[in-house]
C-alpha cells in the first residue's frame, strides 16, 4: 500500500490542513420548506426540511417546544457494496447525534406542539458523510426560515501516519489512525457534535480538535455563501 | 418530558448544580458506589454483574464459530447488543427508546473494538474459513443513569474472566472452558454530564434527564480510543480537554476495582 502522506502531501495532493472542495446550494427542492444540496470532495448529499408542522404522532409532541426529527439515509448505490435500504444501527446513531447537534442552534420554543423534520439523503459517499449531511441540514433549516441562534457547521480531522490532517478522504479514513468528526456553532466555537475513534494522545486530540474547528469555520463561510446566493437569486426574480 | 412536575424537578437539579451540589450530596467528580461481580452466570463462559449506585446490569458472553468478514479474513468478530427491557424502567415500557439503545451498544462496542483490547487475530481459527464470533450482550435490570460506564465495566470484566468454549472436531462444546479470551487491555468509559455550565461525573437518571450535554471518554491503560458527545447542549474545547485528563484518573480508579 502506498503511504497516505509523504513529504507533506496526501494521496490527493492536499496539504495536511487542506479541505476537499466544498460547494453548497440552497433551495434545490420544490416540495420541501427548505433544502440544500452539497458536494464535498466526492460526497453528494441533499437535505430537505419540513415544518414546523403538526406533530405526528401527537403523543410525542412537547407543549414547551417543537420537536426535531432527523433522518440520515444512505442510498443503496451510494457506496461500493450496495447498502441495504432503510435505517441500520449506524444511520440511527448518526441521526441521533446530528439531531442533538442542531437542537442547541434552533429556537424550538417558538413552536410548541409542532415538529420539524429533516431528511438527508446521501447519494454518493466518500468519507465524512455525517459532517456533510449535518452541514447541509443546517443550510436547509436556514432556507426553511426556522429561527436559529447560529448555524451548525461540521468538519472532521484525524490522524494519518504520524500527522494530524483535516477532512479525511476515503482511503485515509479506512487506513488512518483516528477520525474525529465535530460540529460547532461558528459564532461561539462551542462544540455541538463530537465523536472520535482510533488512537490519539491527549495532545494529538487537542490538536485535532483545533484543526477540525478551523475546518468548521471554512465550512461556515460556504454555508453563508450558499444562503446569500439563494437570496440574491430571489431578488433577481 | 413535557410533564410539569418534571420541569420543576429539573429546575431544582439545575439550581443545585449551579451551587456545585448534587441531589445525593455527591462530589461533582465522584462515582456512586460500584459493585462488580465476575462470573455471575454459571451457564455463560464469561459474565459479570455491575452496579453503579442503583444502576444494575448483567453482561454475558456467548460464542459461535462462523465466517469472517471478507475485508478481515484473519480476524474474529464481536457483536454488541443490549436490552433496555421494561423491567429496568417504566420509561422503557411505552415503546423502547430504540436510538438510545443503539447508541449505547455502538459506544461500548467502540470502546472495546477501537482500543484493540481484544486481539481479534487470536480469535481466528482458520483464515478465510472459520473465526470465533463473540456476542457481547448487556441486560439492563435497573436503570438509574450512566449505562455507558456500567456496560463497559461489565463487558470488560466479563471478557477479562471469560473463556472461549472448547472447539474440537468442528464442534463447539459450550459447557467446557477452552482458552482464555485474548483481552490485552482493560477499556473503561467515563461519562460526564453538563448541567447549566457545571460538569459532573457519573450522572444518575434524574441528572441524565436534566442534562444539557454529555460526554463519554473511552480509554485504556495506553490512552484515548473513543469519544462520544450527546445531548443538545455544547462543550468548549477547553472543557473537553480538561475532562479527558480527569477521565484518565477515573478510568484507573475503575480499572483497579475490577477483580
Amino acid at each position: 500500500m502506498t503511504e497516505l502522506i509523504k513529504n507533506g502531501k496526501r494521496q490527493d495532493d492536499r496539504k495536511p490542513e487542506e479541505m476537499r472542495d466544498l460547494s453548497i446550494e440552497a433551495g434545490v427542492l420544490k416540495r420541501a420548506d427548505g433544502s440544500a444540496y452539497l458536494e464535498w470532495g466526492s460526497n453528494k448529499v441533499i437535505a430537505g426540511v419540513f415544518g414546523p408542522q403538526k406533530c405526528i404522532p401527537q403523543h410525542i409532541s412537547n407543549p414547551y417546544k417543537a420537536i426535531l426529527k432527523f433522518r440520515y439515509n444512505m442510498a443503496p448505490f451510494s457506496v461500493d457494496d450496495r447498502k441495504r435500504p432503510g435505517p441500520d444501527r449506524r444511520s440511527t446513531e448518526i441521526s441521533k447525534v446530528s439531531k442533538e447537534a442542531l437542537e442547541s442552534a434552533l429556537i424550538l420554543r417558538h413552536f410548541p406542539n409542532t415538529m420539524i423534520e429533516i431528511f438527508v439523503e446521501v447519494l454518493q459517499a466518500a468519507a465524512g458523510t455525517r459532517c456533510a449531511s449535518l452541514t447541509a441540514a443546517s443550510v436547509a433549516l436556514a432556507d426553511a426560515g426556522v429561527p436559529m441562534k447560529d448555524m451548525v457547521a461540521a468538519c472532521a480531522a484525524g490522524k494519518i501516519g504520524d500527522e494530524v490532517v483535516l477532512d479525511l478522504a476515503k482511503e485515509e479514513d479506512n487506513a488512518g489512525k483516528a477520525d474525529v468528526p465535530i460540529a460547532i456553532k461558528p459564532k461561539s466555537g462551542d462544540i455541538v457534535l463530537l465523536q472520535m475513534d482510533g488512537d490519539l494522545t491527549p495532545e494529538e486530540f487537542d490538536e485535532t480538535l483545533s484543526l477540525a474547528k478551523e475546518g468548521c469555520m471554512k465550512v461556515s463561510e460556504e454555508q453563508q455563501k450558499a444562503l446569500q446566493e439563494k437570496y440574491e437569486m430571489e431578488e433577481g426574480e | 418530558m413535557g410533564n410539569l412536575s418534571w420541569n420543576v424537578k429539573s429546575k431544582y437539579i439545575h439550581q443545585l448544580a449551579e451551587k456545585g451540589e448534587r441531589q445525593d450530596k455527591r462530589d461533582m467528580y465522584k462515582y456512586r458506589e460500584i459493585d462488580i461481580e465476575p462470573n455471575y452466570i454459571d451457564n455463560a463462559l464469561g459474565s459479570a454483574r455491575v452496579k453503579i449506585g442503583e444502576t444494575d446490569i448483567v453482561a454475558g458472553l456467548s460464542f459461535d464459530v462462523g465466517d469472517p468478514y471478507s475485508d478481515s479474513p484473519d480476524k474474529g468478530v464481536i457483536i454488541t447488543n443490549n436490552e433496555l427491557g421494561p423491567i429496568a424502567s417504566p420509561e422503557f415500557e411505552s415503546g423502547p427508546p430504540r436510538e438510545d439503545s443503539i447508541e449505547l451498544s455502538r459506544v461500548v462496542d467502540r470502546g472495546i473494538r477501537e482500543s484493540g483490547a481484544l486481539d481479534l487475530k487470536e480469535l481466528c481459527i482458520e483464515e478465510r474459513e472459520k473465526v470465533w464470533l463473540i456476542f457481547l450482550d448487556i441486560h439492563i435490570l435497573d436503570y438509574n443513569g450512566n449505562l455507558f460506564d456500567a456496560s463497559e465495566l461489565a463487558l470488560t470484566t466479563a471478557l477479562k474472566h471469560g473463556h472461549l468454549p472448547k472447539y474440537e472436531d468442528e464442534k463447539i462444546h459450550h459447557k467446557e472452558e477452552g482458552e482464555k479470551i485474548p483481552l490485552k487491555k482493560l477499556p473503561i468509559e467515563n461519562t460526564f454530564a453538563k448541567i447549566g455550565d457545571k460538569i459532573m461525573l457519573d450522572p444518575c437518571l434524574e441528572e441524565e434527564k436534566s442534562l444539557d450535554a454529555r460526554i463519554t471518554f473511552s480509554t485504556t491503560e495506553d490512552g484515548l480510543c473513543a469519544v462520544q458527545k450527546g445531548g443538545s447542549g455544547s462543550f468548549t474545547q477547553e472543557e473537553v480537554m480538561k475532562h479527558l485528563e480527569k477521565s484518565f484518573d477515573h478510568a484507573e480508579e475503575l480499572r483497579k476495582q475490577i477483580p
